[in-house]
């Protein structure tokens, strides 16, 4: 599904250089519900952001579901944002003077569906987050975990292959957290790829796979294995060395 | 995707209405200012006879001093008016298909109608041909021919307002009026007419009305009429009587010809040549031949009708249009970049740098369609006001032709507020469309 090969990134100002992602190898199957966790500053959201062609990248390759999209251009990389990725961002990031159903209805007009589709895809998706009764509240009449029910509604209604989330639960209290988490999982098992980055390791235990990110790199990069593959028995001898140690 | 732009517009312009409303008026006033010098302007370089322009032909003679131009700032310019000895004797040639000569007069008007009281009343003394050469609208009967030009026959036609201030608007042909001592028979009554400049003869303003009785020629000499007009003498001459006026080098007449091809005003310019070297075989005229036929253009534009000021008053109103304009780009960069972090999220969420674009480019486009409306609006008031600014009734009856609302120009002037939004919203839509989608994604 994504699959990054050494890519570097650096942000330039005039003082200084700052490499945010060095040689960045990542590889994400289909399916896959992974974690990324890091220190503040090791480049988990400039890695989202590159992953969701909202930044350029210096080099390496990057290759998103089977397609090279290193070197698109702008017109290809919005529509590629517009259709294949949803994002979901800490500050939820609704439109604030637009109802609900109006927000999670965006990127679909960018999509020039027409009138009925869209009407249809959002009270889907908006069944989905368990929000359809409140489709004409405009954002501040709604709460924090609301919001973020509304920020998914809005990335899923496009019906992306790969769901980004940047600390989704970052300003939310623990209960709402575990409820938006709830939410992932239930969509992660319908079929769609998600990378979260996160700070809070219990979330972080509940996806398949954790990514560290340290100093712009994949400290523990290990290759996805099916679930059912995962429970490998180990001898208990090896297993209760492995504890001891 | 239209209707999805022309929502978000309006939703934007509704955000901040006090600022929509500062750039609106900006807008507004720029327009408003075009409007009204486009108005005049239009007014004054209109063609008051477009169907006849080419034909008709002013008529002048150099016949002024030989030490010295009639124009000092324009030493090529012959006189603009005739003297009646000439005037008469080209009259007389019949060298034209068709011609005329005539001055502006006026004498009191003693009415028999109850109530109305004795006033002043502007007379064209002219001959015949007048109202079929200027090709003038008759409500009832009709002109008079030659034999009442030499007669001269107490014949006259009334123009439709003085024929409804004496006769109620009723046809009062055959009836009599009364004008200084002679009663002459109304011959006919005009529709309203008034060409717009007053091309045939523009010496006492442009905007003038036509006159309120028009009078066979030969009424001038027998009656010794004054000249309302201009008088313009370069000579010192005896004039103790009217004959040596008539006799002297002052010129104060307009001659028109009828020239309907270029050989016929070739013919007619020879014929002109011709005499003034016979004149000059007599002492008079000693300038260099200099004898001129202006077609109605042509005759606008020596007499500078649209004179250089309001040129230059046009394009003031243009710079002022763009003062409001840079104004208004600048508020519109300022309310852009200030909701850069949604249009950024927009760009996430898959808007294409065009898709932007043509947001930000449709509420230019509004704002530039309000400003416009209400430039319009603005403008109008504009015109009423510059009418009111004069208050005797016979100058705001011409100045209200001039600053006539003119449905061209409106739409011109919606036109042109259109593009004058597109002009301010083109940088400031372009800059944002550059908006980088991740830049205000991050977490605050
Ligand atoms: N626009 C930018 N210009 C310059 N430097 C930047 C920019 N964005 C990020 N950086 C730098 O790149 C590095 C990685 O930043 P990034 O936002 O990816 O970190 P992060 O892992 O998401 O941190 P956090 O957990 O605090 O959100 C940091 O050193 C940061 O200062
Ligand atoms: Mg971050």
């Amino acid at each position: 599904m994504l699959e990054m090969q050494n890519v570097t990134k650096a942000y330039r100002t005039d003082l200084l250089e700052t490499h945010a992602l060095r040689e960045f190898s990542l590889k994400v199957e289909k399916g896959e519900f992974v974690a990324v966790t890091g220190p503040s500053g090791s480049g988990k959201t400039t890695f989202l952001n590159v992953a969701g062609l909202l930044e350029t990248f210096d080099s390496g390759s990057y290759r998103l579901d089977g397609e090279d999209v290193s070197r698109l251009g702008d017109d290809a990389r919005s529509q590629v944002r517009n259709r294949r990725i949803g994002f979901i961002f800490q500050s939820f990031n609704l439109i604030p003077d637009l109802d609900v159903f109006d927000n999670v209805d965006v990127p679909l007009r960018y999509r020039r569906l027409p009138a009925a589709e869209r009407r249809e895809r959002i009270d889907a998706a908006l069944e989905l987050v368990g929000l359809a009764s409140r489709r004409k509240h405009l954002p501040s009449q709604l709460s924090g975990g609301q919001q973020q029910r509304v920020a998914i509604a809005r990335a899923l209604a496009g019906d992306p292959a790969l769901l980004l989330a940047d600390e989704p639960t970052g300003n939310l209290d623990s209960l709402m957290a575990r409820q938006v988490l709830d939410l992932l999982e239930q969509i992660n098992e319908m079929g769609t790829t998600i990378v979260m980055v996160t700070h809070d390791p219990e979330l972080a235990r509940r996806a398949h796979r954790n990514v560290q990110v340290i100093d712009g790199q994949v400290t523990d990069y290990k290759p996805y294995e099916p679930s059912s593959a995962t429970v490998t028995p180990l001898h208990p001898a090896v297993a209760g060395g492995a504890s001891r140690a | 995707m239209f209707a999805y732009d022309l929502k978000l517009a309006i939703d934007s312009l509704k955000r901040t209405p006090g600022l929509s409303a500062l750039m609106a008026l900006a807008i507004a006033l720029g327009i408003a200012v075009c409007a009204v010098t486009i108005t005049i302007y239009h007014a004054v370089s209109s063609n008051p006879i477009p169907h006849r322009s080419q034909v008709l032909h002013a008529v002048t003679l150099d016949t002024w001093d030989v030490d010295r131009p009639y124009d000092e700032d324009e030493p090529e310019n012959p006189p603009t008016l005739l003297t009646y000895r000439d005037a008469t004797t080209l009259y007389g040639s019949g060298a034209a298909p068709r011609s005329l000569i005539m001055y502006k007069s006026g004498d009191l008007m003693l009415p028999e109608r109850a109530g109305v009281k004795p006033f002043h009343a502007t007379l064209r003394i002219t001959t015949h041909e007048f109202f079929a050469m200027f090709d003038v609208p008759f409500q009832h009967g009709g002109g008079w021919d030659a034999a009442a030009d030499a007669g001269p026959q107490p014949l006259a036609v009334l123009s439709a307002e003085t024929n409804d201030k004496l006769f109620g608007g009723d046809n009062s042909v055959g009836r009599t009026v009364k004008i200084g001592s002679t009663e002459y028979r109304v011959a006919g009554v005009l529709e309203p007419w008034a060409p717009s400049p007053k091309f045939f003869d523009l010496n006492n303003g442009v905007f003038e009305d036509p006159e309120d009785v028009y009078l066979p020629f030969g009424w001038g000499r027998v009656l010794e009429l004054p000249v309302h007009g201009n008088t313009q003498c370069w000579k010192s001459e005896n004039q103790s009587s009217y004959t040596d006026f008539l006799n002297s080098e002052c010129v104060w007449l307009q001659a028109w010809a009828e020239l309907p091809d270029a050989r016929a005003r070739e013919r007619y310019q020879a014929h002109l040549d011709n005499y003034a070297r016979s004149q000059k075989a007599t002492g008079r005229m000693q300038r260099p031949l200099n004898n001129r036929l202006y077609d109605v253009e042509q005759w606008l534009e020596r007499n500078e009708v649209v004179s250089r000021d309001n040129r230059v008053l046009l394009g003031i109103a243009f710079l002022f249009l763009g003062v409001c304009l840079v104004n208004v780009v600048g508020l519109l960069l300022a309310k852009f970049l200030n909701a850069a972090p949604l249009t950024g999220l927009r760009r996430a969420l898959g808007a294409s740098r065009r898709d932007v674009v043509r947001q930000h480019v449709t509420e230019v486009l509004l704002l530039g369609l309000a400003g416009g409306v209400l430039g319009i609006l603005l403008a109008i008031g504009g015109l009423a006001g510059i009418r009111m600014l004069y208050d005797d009734e016979y100058t705001r009856a011409s100045y209200e032709r001039l600053t006539a609302v003119d449905p061209v120009v409106v739409l011109a002037t919606l036109a042109l507020s259109v593009l004058a939004g597109i002009v301010a919203g083109l940088y400031p839509s372009w800059r944002i469309g550059r908006t980088a989608p991740a830049v205000y994604l991050k977490s605050q």
